[in-house]
This record gives structure tokens, C-alpha cells and sequence, in this order.
């Protein structure tokens, strides 16, 4: 029997490929993207007010009501805002980190910082928020520290919630930048000042370009996380984000929060076509 | 480094086609359809109590089920109880739809929803001696009672509380004024902790109901829309004085043993862990021995039967066990609230508790607005009321 399958399989390289990846492709489209189409589907159904059970006919009024009430406009905007604006905070903070990494530091400077880097992802998210939540309390560390030179910390609330996710994310931004500097030859660099480049002129015109499409990557990271997340606006804000929305609805009302998954799904896409055309996809 | 096998970019092109495809298909397939099943009213409750099934699964709120009264109850019938807690009402309507649990310890505001989607099932309440002596006032109310029928058996009661900083709120408040009014709340502008969830909007209604008489309201979760808009009206302007929403209890603590907030609203849970840990909280009606002026929201439990409970048995014994007298009196007083049972007041360890929880006060729990769901039918004949996705919505509104 085994002879004979093994003989079935001989030569024929397709069906080789197509038996191997058989488990892992049924997976994704039957457990993943099934489940995911389920969900969404969902979102063209309406509920029961009484029961909470779903009404499996086809209707619109979920994304009408989500249109017609300004509330979800601002709470859609604020989501995306606070997420391009971590984004770009952590870029910002990231980049010199992960050029320290790649380019400056000895080998053991180096093997000390990503362990630095990796270390907070092996505490629990909502350790780590909780944690915030005591240094940005009235009481805290961070109004004790600011005390003496007569300031008050930011306390709870939009400015709270950009601080922790900048915080939250930043490995995800540091360690692609960190693989694309990696990939520059330090010979392009030198080349660069061979031919006269200043070092600002050097950074512009030759790593920035050649390491751009890593930072791009990064971004995706830290913006989707921020996207999807709802715990952090909750514990250290009064802000809804679309997450927050979803989940007062989920329980009762099913399509209605289906409808609302439908926007960072959207969002995200609309994202990753920019990525892409920012080249983010091209040495992965 | 790009694969040679074709562009990633058109492969994700193509999942995202199958996803539109696939996702089509179901909706074309279910349309028309309706998947709503009527209540169970024409479900019949046991007509006798047979021998234990051994295995008991239950759905409560956290301190309900504590080995203290658990380990006695498996050791006498041979049920072994497997408890899920839940964190919130819309939490148990959800685990109960999935069919896995014999009971749940519901509040009032999720027992309609359940009775509704004929998630549960009625009690034949002469199968549970001990029903008897509960208190004659949490019998057939609207919350465990549908159209005659009993869906469950009363577990206790408690109001939610009005709880201050002793140091930063003197005189000690006797009204929700100080959450309430413009011009007294906004004295504790940032210091105000409220209770994150839609069910707060009827804490409003009933502030109104005090102070707004010529807007008619008689049940703070029912409500027209001019009352609901009143009510709304109130909260929005509350909002600009809030510190904090709270929906977990760990961050109202953390909250008030900062110093974040000053006044807010609260369960007895909280004011508990704050007090031992020495905070100069103080409540009402937990440390006044008062409600405020106006009454208070409160919650008033029921443990109701799965419709289609694999260990009905089980089950029936558990209620009966859990509204015996010492049972009730340990978990009430584990817990801070009133028992259900009126003989459990002979059991308490502390021999005033149930002085001290108004247990055998009718007056008292008269101002006590337990948690019920909104819904369109206003109890009086017409249809006008806000319902449940209403005030879900203009709670979503309210926090902006």
C-alpha cells in the first residue's frame, strides 16, 4: 500500500505540491476566511430588539444608521487619527534605535538591545497597561516626578492613550527598520562619502530610500494593532474606538457590530494598496 | 528577491475575490429566512425530580458559586458543580445561546432577553421546597415572571451604591445631586466614576423621576422617547464632569485608591476591596444605612434552567440548595447583599446582617429599581418604549 502510494506521488511534482499544501490552504479558507465571511455576512442581516437572535434577511439599515449618526464618523476618525499618529511617533523613535543597532553598535551592544527590545513582549498586554495606568494616575510616578518642577503629567485621556500605544508597539516598528538597515552594505555608505555626499546628504539620498520600504512594513504593524485595539482606550481614557463600539454591540446586536468590523477592514486595505505601492512588499 | 511565482499582490487580490464570492453566497442562502424562535411559552416545566445526573454546569456572577456552599451541595447529591462566572449581563445572554450550561444566575436585565430566545426554560417552583419562605416581594415579579409563567427561582438583592471620598466630600451627600446637578457636580468636574454600561441611562431616568415629576416617568427602563431624550439630555451634560467610565471593577478601585475620582456610582464589591484596603470611602446606603433621596438602581437575581438542561436534576436540586437557609445566608453575606430567604437570617454569622441589608424591609427595596431590559412593549399596552439597541446606541452617543 505505502509502495503504492509513494508510487502514485513519483514524478508528479503538482500533485506532490498539491498534497502538501492541502491542510494548510484548507485551513485558511475554510477555518479562517470561512469564519471571517461568516462574520461579515452578518452585516447585510438585522436582530431581533427583544431575543437578540438574528433576522437572516437582507438588509442595508446597519450601514445606514452607521452613516446617518455622526457619532460613528467621529469615533471612525479618532481610531484612524491616534493610529497614523502612533505610527509615526514610533518611526520616528524607532529609526535611530534600530541605525544604533544595524550600523554602530559592537555585537555585544547589539545582542544586549534586541534582547531590550524583546523583553517587554514577554510581559502580558494588560500588565503593561495597567502599569501605565498607575504612572499616569494622579497619584502616580510620572505627577511625582513632574511635581518639583512645578507640571502635571497628561492623567487619563487622548494624550494617555497615544502615549501607551506608541509605547505597546514600538518593537514591531524597531525590528523590521532594524532587518532593512541590516541589508544596507556599509560599501554603499562609504561609496557615498567617497563620492563627497555629506552625512545628512548621504542618510537622504542612500539609507532613507534603501530602508524606506521597511519602515512601511513596520507602520503596518503598528497601525493595525492600533486599529483593532480596545482595551487600551478603556483602561486609560474615556475615548471609544471603533473596537470599543463592536464590542458594546456584540452581544446583542451581532450584524450592527459586523457592520461596524467592515470599516478597519476597509481601512486596512485601503492601507496595504499604499504600502504596496510605497514598495513595503518588495523585499519581504 | 521577489518570487518568481506570480505577484503577491494579485494573490491577495484573488482571496479577497473568493472572500466577496463566498460571503455572497451565504447571504443569498439565508435571505428571506427568519431564524427568530418564539418564546417557551408552551414549554412544559419538570413535573418530578429524579436522581442526580452527577454533573452540574452553571453560568454566575463571580462569588456565587464558592466552595464554602459548593462542596456541602456536591457531597449531598452527588452533583459535581463546573461554574463559568460571567462579567457582565450581555455576557451570560451570550453563553447561554451556545446550549453548554444547566443555569445561570441572571439579573434583570437579561432575564427577558433569555426568556425571549428561548434560552430557558419555566421552573415548577412546588419542585423547590425552599421556595416557600423566600420573600413574598421578590415572588412573580415582571423580571422572573412572564405571562403567569415562573422562570426562576429568587437568589438576593442589593442596590447599587452611592460611594464618596470621606475627605474630599463633605457633607456626606443623601442625593445623586452630587453626580446630577450641573452646578453641584460640577464641583467634582474629573472626579466623577460612573458606571460604563447602557443600563446607567435608567439611573438617570430615575434621578428625573425624582426631581422632573411633570415628565411622568413611573419605571426608569421604561421610557418613551421624550423621557428617553430627557435622560439622555441629563447624561451628556453629566459627561463633560466625568473622570472615568468604569466597566471593570479593578479600575474603579484603582481609580478611588488614587485619588483620580472622588464620587461615583458603585457595587458593594468594590466598596469592600476599597475599605480593606483602608480608603476613606463611604456609601450610601452601605455605610449610611440610607438610600439616597431619590432611590437607587439595584439588581435583584434569579437563577434560571436551561431549556435544554443535560442535567435538569441537578439543576433543581442546586436551586433549592442555594436559596437554603444557610446556603443564602452564606452567599449573601459573602457577597453584601440581601438574601432571598427569609429564614436565612437566622443563619448569617454577623447576627445584624440582615438589619443592616434591609432584608426584611418591604419599604426599603419599594425605592430599589432593580436591573430589568428595556423593551418597546411599555408594560402598559402600548409600543413606545425605548428598547435594549436603543439605549445602546445613545449610550455609544453620550460618551461621543
Amino acid at each position: 500500500m505505502g509502495h503504492r502510494l509513494a508510487g502514485l506521488f513519483q514524478g508528479r511534482r503538482r500533485l506532490q505540491i498539491g498534497a502538501l499544501l492541502a491542510g494548510p490552504i484548507g485551513w485558511l479558507v475554510i477555518g479562517y476566511l470561512g469564519s471571517l465571511a461568516l462574520l461579515l455576512v452578518a452585516a447585510f442581516w438585522s436582530v431581533d430588539p427583544l431575543s437578540g437572535l438574528t433576522v437572516k434577511s437582507f438588509t442595508l439599515e446597519n450601514f445606514e444608521a452607521l452613516w446617518n449618526e455622526p457619532v460613528y464618523r467621529t469615533i471612525v476618525w479618532r481610531t484612524i487619527r491616534t493610529a497614523l499618529l502612533v505610527t509615526l511617533t514610533d518611526a520616528v523613535i524607532a529609526f535611530p534605535i534600530a541605525f544604533y543597532m544595524a550600523k554602530v553598535a559592537s555585537r555585544r551592544g547589539k545582542a544586549l538591545l534586541v534582547v531590550g527590545i524583546l523583553l517587554p513582549l514577554w510581559s502580558s498586554y494588560l500588565v503593561k497597561v495597567y502599569a501605565w495606568r498607575t504612572l499616569l494616575g494622579t497619584h502616580g510616578a510620572i505627577n511625582w516626578a513632574l511635581e518639583p518642577i512645578g507640571l502635571h503629567g497628561p492623567g487619563y485621556g487622548t494624550t494617555a492613550v497615544w502615549l501607551v500605544f506608541s509605547y505597546l508597539w514600538l518593537p514591531y516598528m524597531i525590528l523590521p527598520i532594524y532587518a532593512g538597515l541590516e541589508r544596507i552594505p556599509d560599501s554603499l555608505i562609504s561609496a557615498s562619502e567617497d563620492l563627497g555626499a555629506s552625512p545628512f546628504t548621504t542618510f537622504r539620498r542612500v539609507i532613507l530610500p534603501l530602508s524606506f520600504p521597511a519602515v512601511v512594513a513596520g507602520s503596518i504593524f503598528t497601525f493595525s494593532l492600533t486599529l483593532g485595539d480596545y482595551i487600551t482606550p478603556r483602561l486609560v481614557s474615556n475615548d471609544q474606538f471603533i473596537g470599543n463600539v463592536i464590542f458594546s454591540n456584540i452581544a446583542n446586536n451581532q450584524p450592527f457590530a459586523a457592520a461596524l468590523a467592515m470599516v478597519p477592514i476597509v481601512v486596512m486595505i485601503a492601507y496595504l494598496l499604499v504600502a504596496r505601492k510605497l514598495g513595503a512588499f518588495e523585499h519581504v | 528577491m521577489r518570487s518568481k511565482e506570480g505577484n503577491p499582490a494579485r494573490a491577495a487580490w484573488l482571496v479577497l475575490a473568493g472572500l466577496v464570492v463566498v460571503m455572497l453566497t451565504i447571504a443569498g442562502c439565508g435571505g428571506g429566512g427568519s431564524d427568530t424562535t418564539g418564546g417557551g411559552s408552551s414549554d412544559e416545566a419538570l413535573q418530578k425530580v429524579g436522581k442526580g445526573e452527577g454533573q452540574l454546569n452553571l453560568i454566575s456572577w463571580a462569588g456565587y458559586v464558592e466552595p464554602e456552599w459548593t462542596k456541602p451541595f456536591e457531597q449531598k447529591t452527588g452533583c459535581k458543580v463546573s461554574d463559568k462566572e460571567a462579567g457582565t449581563s450581555d455576557e451570560m445572554v451570550e453563553l447561554m445561546k451556545t446550549g453548554q450550561y444547566d443555569g445561570v444566575s441572571a439579573s434583570g436585565n437579561a432575564t427577558a432577553r433569555m426568556v425571549a430566545a428561548g434560552t430557558v426554560a419555566p421552573v415548577n417552583t412546588d419542585l423547590v421546597p425552599n421556595y416557600k419562605t423566600v420573600f413574598s416581594d421578590l415572588k412573580d415579579q415582571p423580571y422572573n415572571t412572564f405571562e403567569g409563567v415562573n422562570y426562576g427561582i429568587p437568589h438576593g438583592r442589593g442596590a447599587n451604591l452611592l460611594m464618596w471620598n470621606g475627605n474630599d466630600v463633605k457633607p456626606a451627600p443623601d442625593s445623586w445631586d452630587v453626580m446630577f446637578d450641573p452646578k453641584i457636580a460640577a464641583k467634582y468636574k474629573g472626579k466623577i466614576s460612573v458606571y460604563d454600561e447602557s443600563s446607567y441611562i435608567a439611573d438617570a431616568a430615575m434621578y428625573l423621576k425624582f426631581h422632573q415629576p411633570d415628565l411622568g416617568i413611573e419605571n426608569p427602563y421604561e421610557l418613551n422617547e421624550e423621557q428617553f431624550n430627557a435622560a439622555i439630555e441629563l447624561l451628556k451634560e453629566q459627561q463633560a464632569n466625568v473622570g472615568e467610565y468604569w466597566s471593570e471593577a479593578a479600575k474603579q478601585i484603582s481609580a478611588f485608591a488614587g485619588g483620580d475620582v472622588t464620587v461615583g456610582t458603585t457595587w458593594q464589591y468594590q466598596y469592600f476591596a476599597l475599605k480593606e484596603e483602608g480608603a476613606p470611602v463611604e456609601a450610601s446606603p452601605a455605610s449610611q444605612g440610607f438610600l439616597p433621596k431619590e432611590g437607587a438602581t439595584g439588581w435583584s437575581d434569579t437563577w434560571m434552567i436551561a431549556k435544554d438542561a443535560k442535567h435538569p436534576n441537578c439543576m433543581y436540586e442546586w436551586m433549592n440548595w442555594i436559596i437554603s437557609p444557610k446556603a443564602n445566608a452564606q452567599v449573601a453575606e459573602y457577597f453584601g447583599e440581601a438574601p432571598a430567604q427569609e429564614l436565612a437570617c437566622k443563619e448569617t454569622a454577623n447576627p445584624s446582617f440582615c438589619a443592616e441589608y434591609h432584608a426584611e424591609e418591604p419599604d426599603f427595596w419599594k425605592r430599589v429599581y432593580y436591573w430589568e431590559t428595556p423593551l418597546a412593549d411599555c408594560g402598559n399596552g402600548e409600543a413606545n418604549c425605548m428598547d435594549y439597541n436603543d439605549w445602546v446606541k445613545a449610550w455609544t452617543s453620550i460618551k461621543g
